[in-house]
Parts: structure tokens; sequence; C-alpha cells
């Protein structure tokens, strides 16, 4: 039995602008520890792309902006936690910076749906986690995508107003390519998660 | 074709949403950067789902013995104050949180980051990268040896000068307890004028300063700071075995 007073949190703070040679460096001499590459030789799913942009409240790019995202496998299966992905190269884990346009973009696979704790299946989705200057604290969002059926009746879809669904689901732009627009405040604005 | 799921129960608590009232909140205008990027609408409250439940995976053999001492990653020692950052990472109710990883990035003594953009006219050090990793021990604790950060300008705004600090990036056990947050130095002059630091709330601000920690000093090698982290717990843990 825990019994002592809950001690307070380490507040968040901004990543700032110079995180990329720590977290993303794909330009400096450091290890990778995570990329914008899900893609493994065990993975199972199908291979898409998934890309899109961050602009901010004036609708310019977001070029300092990382995003990381968290998705389970093409049948719903979370790496690590998963009895049969506790050892999988797939990770399911992603990270990936903007450029100067705002744009990212991931290789990864089509994630499965995964279980709500009732065993309800969610609609397919992936996690996303966004960074920047600015940011106090890292926004949380989701993405789903335009051709799952399932996305009608999944519970938390369908927990938000029918008018700002949309601005959670990828549109499939092209074979195997999804785009999502990340808009942090204003016209057009996305619907970020208090988790 | 596998149809197994995993059992519910495993994810059957979730994560206090009041605790993260000592994060600051999205919009602080004296933190100009805030004004074009904190949405307007409120965060959204959803239940928390395995997604939320589980937690990022990477690499674990991607982090190796060295890659806590920044002090080793150039050809000669770099210039500078050695330092030890030592610490715990527990969640809200002090249970140590073992096997996390925590990535760290700082400026070099002088001020100025390796990063291509930081165009603060200090010094580069050939011998300081300015980037860490570890994963934490079985009770939760770390070290990190490195260089005293200098405190530097945010350039294009008039004599703003950032405190020294080192920015850290945690996960914890589930995609709810991802922290990226900064260490400040107890004693820094410039903390009470940081327009960052002052975006968290008073109330939990200070949890933010590494003491100086004279018990950890190494004789005629380094002096020392303590910096606790504590991350998100969940709720009815007590109901665990």
């Amino acid at each position: 039995m825990v019994t002592n007073k809950p001690k307070t949190i380490t507040p968040s703070q901004t990543v700032g602008p110079f995180y990329a040679y720590c977290l993303s460096p794909v330009n400096y001499k450091f290890r990778m520890l995570a990329s914008n590459s899900l893609v493994t030789k065990d993975v199972e799913g199908k291979h898409i792309t998934l890309r899109g942009t961050v602009l901010d409240g004036d609708g310019l790019p977001v070029p300092d902006a990382l995003i990381e995202i968290w998705q389970p496998d093409g049948l719903g299966r979370f790496s690590g936690h998963h009895p049969l992905l506790k050892t999988a190269e797939f990770k399911g884990f992603g990270r990936a910076m903007c450029d100067a346009l705002g744009l990212f973009s991931f290789e990864t696979v089509k994630p499965g749906g995964a279980p709500m704790r009732d065993g309800v299946i969610q609609a397919p989705h992936v996690a996303v986690s966004i960074f920047g200057k600015g940011l106090n604290r890292h926004l949380y969002t989701r993405v789903y995508f335009d051709d799952e059926e399932a996305n009608k009746s999944d519970p938390v879809l369908n927990s938000i107003p029918e008018d700002l669904r949309s601005k959670l689901i990828a549109k499939e732009i092209e074979p195997d390519c999804y785009e999502i627009s990340i808009r942090l405040q204003g016209e057009g604005e996305s619907v970020f998660f208090d988790v | 074709m596998i149809t197994d799921t995993p059992n519910p129960l495993e994810i059957s608590t979730d994560y206090p949403l009041e605790s993260t009232r000592a994060h600051p909140p999205m919009l602080t205008p004296s933190y100009v950067f805030t004004r074009k990027r904190a949405p307007h609408r409120p965060l959204r409250v959803i239940p928390h789902t395995l997604t939320e439940l589980s937690g990022p995976i990477y690499g674990h053999d991607s982090v190796q013995p060295l890659d806590n001492d920044l002090t080793k990653q150039g050809e000669g020692e770099p210039i500078g104050e050695r330092i030890f950052v030592h610490g715990q990472v527990m969640d809200e109710d002090g249970r140590a949180i073992p096997n996390t990883l925590i990535e760290i990035w700082q400026a070099n003594a002088a001020g100025r980051y390796i990063h291509a953009l930081d165009s603060h006219p200090a010094p580069l050090d050939p011998n300081f990268y300015g980037a860490g990793r570890t994963v934490t021990a079985d009770d939760g604790t770390y070290t990190f040896t490195t260089i005293k950060p200098g405190p530097y300008p945010i350039m294009g705004l008039n004599n703003y000068w950032r405190p020294a600090h080192i920015h850290l990036s945690l996960f914890g056990p589930s995609f709810l307890t991802r922290l990226v947050t900064q260490l400040y130095f107890e004693g820094d002059p410039l903390i009470q004028h940081d327009m960052i630091y002052s975006t968290a709330p008073e109330s939990s601000r200070e949890a933010m300063i590494a003491k100086f920690d004279m018990s950890a000093t190494k004789s005629e090698w380094a002096l020392a700071y303590r910096f606790d982290i504590v991350l998100r717990g969940q709720k009815n843990t007590h109901i665990e075995a």
C-alpha cells in the first residue's frame, strides 16, 4: 500500500529550437535512437507513408517542430506490450523533424485496431506528440485514416464534435500515402487531447 | 493469423489528470513564442486506452555505457567546469522508475550550442558535442558527467539572457509519462528573470532547480548537482502485488 502524499510532478518546458543534434541527429554525428522509418523486416502490415505539415496561428510553417509517433503493427499489436512482440525488431515508435516548410514524413505500416480497456476495438490510429519552440508542453493528438469503416464506431473519434472529427483523419492522397495537416492555432485548428 | 489481445487487466489503471496542473499552461504571453503556437480551443479529455497506456519502445541497445559522459566525446578534454549531475527518477507516489531513457542536450561552457542554427557569437568547443543519454538503474537513479553550460542570449530579443540550463527528455513507462523539461542550477541569478522557467506554476517551478550536492563532489575532479525527476504515476497502483 502506498500511503505517501503524492509528489508534485516535474513541470514540462519547451524543447526549444536546438534539440536536433540530440533527439533527431540526422545531420549530426550522433547515433539515432529513433527515426522517421518504422518499417522493419519482421513487421506485419501494409507499408504506407504518413506525412503532413505543422502550421502556426498565422498559417506559417513551424520548421522547428519535432513529431513523435507511437502505433501498433498491422494486427493492432504494440511492441513491448503484446506477448508476441516483446523482443520484436519492430518498435512502433518514430521521430521526425519538420523541414523549413513545416513538412514531416514517416515510412510505417498501416496500424491495426487496438483494444479499449473494455475490449472494444478502436479504429486504426497513430498517436502523435508535437514538440517545438513556444510549446510549453508537447501537444497530443491522434491520426486516423479516411479509408477505415471502423472510424464510424470508434469511441474516441465519436466523442469529438462531428465538425471537428475530420481534423483527426488523414486523407489518402495517392495510393498508400496519407496526409494530415496539424494546425496549432486558429483557423482549421487541430484537435488536441488532454490525457 | 494471431487474434489474441493483451489481458485488459494489465491496463485497468490510469493516470490522474490533476497531476498535470504542475505543467505550464500552453499560452504564457510573456514567453512570446507561445502566442502563435498555443491552441485556442481547450484540450479535449479522452479515455486512456492501450494507445496511451503502452509506451514508446526504442532500441535499448542504442544507449551505450559512455553515452552519459559528455566530457569524453572529443579527442581531448572540453573547456569548462566539470560537473556530475545525478538524481533519481520516480513517480508521483515516490516509486522508483527503473530502466527509463533520459536524453540530455545543452550549450557548452561559453553558452554556445553545436546546433547549426545557433548564431550566438561565442566559441564552439571542438571537444564538446553537448548531448548524452542514459537509462535509469533498478532504483531509478542516473548520473551524467558533463560541463556546466554557460548562460546565453536569445538572439533577436533585447539583452535577454537565459540562465544556464540542461534540456532533458524522459520516456517513463507509458505514452502519458513522456516529459521534456529543463534543469536549472541553484543560485543562478538569471533564473528569476527567465520567461521560460516562469511559464511553470509557482508551486512546481522550483522542482526544476538542481541543488548543489557537496556529498557527491569528487575531490580534485568535479562538483556535483542533484536533480530528482518526478513523472506521472498510475492511480490505484497499491492494488499491484
